[in-house]
């Protein structure tokens, strides 16, 4: 295979190239100075995550997980959300004030009946307080990744105990191996003298429901 | 210049003084560069003071790119282990022709006649749109920038916003006169409404998205411990191309590979923060390998060299291959703001194309790469202004005299290389220099006459620009002589 000599040769002329390099040393030994901070968040790490989601332009809603259902219906209703996309493992009894359609990835839907809904609601794996960012990583109730993407709106729910500080944090916690999107704000585009628009080819609208544990 | 390298420099671009001449002469050019550059440079200043420890991170990711590039071959290894036990497949490409063979072969398999592209410089720097155009595959690029250079049959101006270079009427002339031709069509009623024209781009490019079977992008970074590639991008179209279609092609310059996963902890605040001035980019996207019933089920990684290892070869330059293509240093480059990114004549345009595009080609192979290292005042914004603390600076400094080197020995000296010779001469002798400074004061005598501040022949170019100083009437020799007397 011509793939396997192409290997060889580009291996050979990138050691070559490192003559300048000791052989005894190891990657590990050169050095990486790691006293980045942690967290840049201070005080009210919920609180922080509330503002700079708004930031981008997206809205939050806190209610105590009582409320849910109907925080759910009223949200959706208020956007003409008649057709919702559900993914597998979404609390059903969190939809019980929803009287629209659904439609369950069971068996997976097209992308043509994706882009024919009015949106997506899903849970998530994380929050990133200081970014404002949510983080999904296909787990249960968040669906495959194009459910949270070809929908024009996603409605996500994300417990207060999912907020971490800072970006660190967030990586240190995600499994490498699930696909993994981090969101900040609705999809966006400054490629017009520089001036940020939101909405492209994600969802344009984000709405984030904060469940408040307790 | 050998055929493989043609996408790195456009064929046929002219020096940069050349061409910087004909952009300086745009006006509407310069007010849309000075508008977009100042805009950038202002965000990017107010996002980089929110992180107190901002000088701790780039130092940390100048060593981590540090480490990767000593090892840069264990890294490789790890990576292509990675990505094949994750259920992807590794091809290893030394130049563009070679990247492109592989993409084009993975393509006709799927028996494909068009592609949907993310925005990448290494697909760029290779000319795949067009090896793939020849073999009668349609490339769309979704990036809405790159939509509109594409639909002009434009050049890139800019790594981060490819059209900076046009304002919003342009784009939309564009959009009214080009989008019909290749699928859905603006509507009637397009304004120059950035949000009226992002929904056209919305419209235009959906159906190719619902429809399209492979997916050709690049990568930001690939962490070789888990084979886990990410592309950092605004709009969804990366998000769209990742995982609508059913094949996905990445193709990835073999220096972005990280030694860990971990490692992002430090870039993805780095990036963000630089390239778009924002806190966290719109959209991130993870993924390793292939995830059965999640996204494309076949999953290709193509490393390309091309041009790399040999940069990896000069100590001063390596470090050229840690830039993560944020884009800040065109933002803050004086140079850049008034030529435009074009001028460059390269995929890589400002200060960090100065650098990284001559070692790429090869110093002394294109008189036009060896140009640019030229194209740059030393000023420092550049350094002050990278992530990754690349020292362009004194890279320029480093390749300037490389390429003054690499052209010793050619039949026509260079200006420079005749002043400096005759200088030797001059300064050999006491004598010659006394008739030197004889001279020298006389020509200034005549110069004082005249009024003028210009010098003839070759170096009348070099006074167009600068008052050349009146040389004193008489030397200090003369003038110590005479004191001496008294």
């Amino acid at each position: 295979m011509t793939g396997s000599a192409a290997k060889d040769r580009i291996l050979a002329d990138i050691r070559s190239a490192l003559h300048d390099v000791p052989r005894a040393e190891r990657a590990e030994d050169v050095a990486v100075t790691r006293d980045y901070l942690d967290s840049h968040a201070t005080g009210d790490v919920v609180g922080l995550f509330v503002e700079r989601v708004r930031d981008y332009r997206a809205t939050v809603t806190r209610v105590p997980e009582a409320e849910v259902p109907a925080e759910i219906a009223r949200i959706l209703a208020e956007r003409g959300v008649r057709n919702l996309v559900v993914p597998p493992g979404f609390p059903r009894e969190w939809l019980t004030a929803y009287d629209g359609s659904r439609l369950t990835d069971d068996p997976p839907l097209t992308a043509a009946e994706l882009d024919a809904s009015d949106g997506v609601v899903t849970l998530a794996a994380r929050g990133v307080a200081l970014t404002g960012t949510i983080v999904l990583d296909a787990g249960p109730g968040q669906g495959r990744r194009a459910l949270s993407l070809v929908p024009d709106l996603h409605l996500c729910v994300v417990r207060t105990s999912q907020v971490l500080p800072d970006v660190p944090a967030a990586v240190r916690a995600l499994v490498p191996d699930r696909p993994t999107t981090f969101i900040s704000g609705p999809s966006a585009t400054s490629d017009i003298e520089l001036d940020r628009v939101e909405g492209v080819h994600g969802p344009r609208t984000l709405d984030v429901l904060l469940v408040v544990d307790s | 210049m050998s055929d493989e390298k043609v996408n790195v420099v456009w064929l046929g671009s002219p020096t940069f003084p050349n061409a910087a001449h004909d952009a300086l002469r745009d006006g509407q050019l310069r007010r849309n560069l000075k508008h977009a550059t100042t805009t950038i440079r202002d965000k990017r200043l107010r996002a980089v003071a929110e992180l107190d420890d901002w000088e701790t991170l780039r130092l940390a990711g100048s060593q981590i790119k540090d480490r990767v590039m000593r090892h840069l071959d264990e890294y490789l290894l790890r990576l292509e282990a990675s990505v094949t036990a994750a259920g992807g497949v590794v091809h290893w490409a030394e130049d563009a022709d070679a990247a492109n063979r592989i993409v084009i072969e993975l393509v006709r398999a799927k028996g494909a006649d068009e592609v949907v592209k993310i925005k990448s410089m290494a697909t760029q720097e290779i000319g795949l749109n067009e090896a793939l155009a020849a073999d009668g595959v349609t490339a769309t690029e979704t990036d809405l920038a790159e939509l509109i250079v594409q639909l002009a049959g434009d050049r890139p101006s800019h790594i981060l916003v490819p059209a900076i270079h046009r304002n919003r009427t342009e784009i939309r002339d564009i959009f009214r006169r080009e989008m019909g031709k290749y699928g859905v069509a603006a509507p009637d009623d397009l304004t120059d409404e950035p949000r009226v024209l992002a929904e056209a781009a919305r419209l235009h490019l959906r159906e190719k998205f619902l429809r399209a079977k492979v997916a050709v992008s690049g990568a930001n970074f690939a962490c070789a411990d888990t084979g886990t590639v990410a592309v950092v991008e605004s709009e969804g179209n990366g998000r769209m191309c990742l995982t609508l279609p059913e094949t996905l092609i990445t193709v990835m310059g073999i220096e972005k590979v990280l030694p860990a996963f971990a490692d992002l902890e430090v870039f993805l605040q780095l990036l963000p923060r630089s390239s778009t001035a924002e806190r966290m980019n719109p959209y991130t996207s993870l993924w390793t390998g292939v995830t059965p019933g999640d996204g494309p089920q076949e999953f290709h990684l193509i490393l390309l060299d091309n041009g790399r290892s040999a940069t990896l070869a000069d100590r001063q330059g390596r470090s050229a291959l840690h830039c993560i293509r944020c884009s800040a240093c065109l933002n803050v480059c004086p140079v850049y703001e008034r030529t435009g990114g074009r001028s460059y004549g390269s995929v890589y345009p400002g200060p960090i194309g100065a650098v990284l595009t001559p070692q790429l080609v090869g110093v002394g192979t294109s008189k036009h790469a060896d140009s640019l290292p030229f194209a740059s005042t030393l000023c420092g914004a550049c350094y002050d202004a990278c992530p990754v603390r690349i020292d362009i600076p004194e890279m320029l400094v480093h390749l300037r005299a490389k390429v003054v080197d690499a052209h010793r020995g050619e039949k026509l000296p260079a200006p420079e290389a005749l002043a400096m010779k005759a200088a030797r001469v001059v300064f050999g002798s006491p004598r010659r220099l006394a008739v030197a400074e004889r001279l020298g004061a006389l020509g200034g005598r005549i110069a004082g006459i005249r009024g003028g501040r210009w010098l003839p022949g070759p170096a009348k170019k070099w006074t167009a620009a600068r008052d050349v100083p009146v040389p004193p009437r008489e030397s200090f020799r003369t003038w110590w002589r005479k004191a001496g007397r008294r």
